[in-house]
């Protein structure tokens, strides 16, 4: 089998013993610490994350964390005895500042100064925020566990939620507040919920699933202003003059990658508006520059399948590329990556998955079941009729199918031909 | 080789699946992947392995004998 490792495999070479720091404490950090220990790397292991908390997982923070259904503890990824056991040692609350290339060393916020042989950048991303309202209380943003957390305080005592974005975030987080007993109203310039991903069929779906549970869906809709009473929010204002009130707002409209620290630095990015936006610019095997990667979401790889830098914000792309850089770094030859990309997102009973690279501007058909049943798979295709990404519900055993003719970037008609010959 | 496989943390990724279809498999409803087999055998070490390291919810736990 190609790509299999035994442990040690690198112990004997100099890359063994290299120095690798790694900044961000999140899930692409942790994983690219695990897969250097996996592939045999006996060197020094140093991770610094920003927050205090030790390393957790995100999904779970709009959906099980804000739900309460979960401690937080439930959502770590690693003890600090596990993190010990590996001989990796995780500074937390330490934030890097800044990057010397040429001297191999980073500085902390702290003005500390740490020397590496190589560097793992996975910095991730933050919350995107409005031009206001941010100052005031009950309005907030979802990044963090000290966010989930502060949100869960507020709707303790809070009656109505505003949303604002009805991407996955925004739904997850209204489907929450929903179960809370929460009043619950979500606000989109799109027509419709999580639209430039699912496209309109699913996106209608999700609008009718939310409609049915109570929310009360403006969309079609910018906001101007968020109202405040003595430095409290009241409100948010529509872009049609009228004011939804509300005593809690979740302001939900994307994140941008964590690289304002890399700005002095020679590490490239890429310009916001280009493929990848914003994120430090990688070739395939996360290599940004002279022994520096970048890894997760704050990572833009060269897809020499798309022919263009990819950001992908997955958690389940945080793994792919941890690995494929460990192996990089000691020299040992790449993992073929078996998988796509991958996201999945829990909204009242309905989970809905996905494979590969759904969008709003692909070609659209229901291959499996049906929407209204929300039961199905339903594909999307490029203008040459190929599978690109795959989105379904309550079918997972055909999904696992219909996934690999992603992997193949098949033909849709070929698709159905052997479907139906199997 | 004994495997913990946490099915309340799991995402139903169906990684774990693909890469060692004879120890796991997945419910067709929600996509939870339960065990076909709790103690596999030693040749399936590399493929458990994957799936482990796969797993995008860290739901998989491989304990050495």
């Amino acid at each position: 089998m190609t790509g299999e490792v035994s442990a040690g495999e690198a112990s004997a070479g100099d890359a063994a013993a290299k120095k690798v720091v790694i900044v961000g404490a999140g899930p692409a950090g942790i994983a690219a610490a695990d897969a250097l220990r996996a592939a045999g790397h006996a060197g020094e292991i140093l991770i610094f994350g920003e927050e205090r908390h030790t390393p957790y997982d995100r999904p779970p923070l709009s959906k099980q964390i804000l739900a309460g259904t979960w401690l937080p503890e439930k959502a770590q990824l690693r003890t600090s005895e596990e993190l010990a056991a590996a001989d990796v040692t995780l500074h937390l609350s330490a934030r890097v500042a800044s990057v010397d290339v040429d001297a191999h060393q980073v500085t902390l916020e702290s003005g500390e100064q740490v020397a590496y042989d190589a560097l793992i950048l996975a910095s991730g991303v933050t919350a995107r925020q409005l031009p206001f309202g941010h100052h005031l209380d009950g309005v907030h943003v979802m990044r963090t566990l000290d966010d989930a957390l502060a949100l869960q305080t507020n709707l303790e005592t809070a009656q109505h939620l505003a949303v604002i974005g009805a991407g996955f975030l925004g739904a997850e987080v209204a489907a929450v507040a929903r179960s809370l007993g929460k009043e619950v109203t979500m606000i989109d310039p799109l027509e419709l919920p999580m639209q430039n991903v699912v496209g309109d069929e699913v996106g209608s779906m999700i609008a009718d699933l939310h409609r049915h549970h109570g929310v009360n869906l403006e969309l079609g809709h910018g906001v101007t202003s968020i109202e405040d009473n003595l430095g409290r929010a009241t409100g948010v204002t529509l872009d049609d003059g009228r004011t939804v009130s509300a005593d809690a707002i979740l302001v939900a409209v994307g994140a941008r990658p964590a690289v304002d620290w890399l700005q002095s630095s020679s590490v490239p990015l890429t310009v916001p508006k280009e493929p990848g936006a914003g994120g430090v610019r990688c070739d395939s095997s996360g290599r940004a520059t002279d022994d520096v990667w970048a890894i997760g979401d704050v990572a833009a790889w060269w897809d020499p399948t798309q022919k263009r830098y990819v950001r992908v914000e997955h958690r389940q792309t945080a793994n792919e590329h941890a690995r494929s850089c460990a192996r990089d770094i000691l020299g040992l030859t790449p993992t073929p990556t078996m998988t796509v990309p991958y996201f999945w997102s829990d909204q009242y009973d309905i989970k809905l998955r996905s494979f590969g690279f759904p969008s709003r501007h692909a070609g659209f058909h229901v291959v499996e079941g049906a929407l209204g049943d929300r039961k199905f798979v339903a594909v999307y295709t490029d203008e040459s009729d190929r599978i690109v990404g795959i989105i379904g519900a309550g079918m997972f055993k055909a999904m696992n199918w219909w996934r690999q003719q992603v992997l193949d970037r098949q033909v849709l008609g070929e698709a159905l031909l052997e479907k139906q010959g199997s | 080789m004994k495997i913990e496989l946490d099915q309340d943390v799991c995402v139903g990724s169906g990684n774990c699946v693909v890469a060692a279809p004879d120890v796991f498999d997945q419910r067709d409803d929600d996509g939870i992947a339960f065990l076909i087999e709790e103690n596999p055998s030693a040749e399936r070490e590399s493929a458990v392995k994957e799936a482990e390291a796969m797993c995008p919810a860290l739901a998989i736990r491989v304990h050495k004998k």
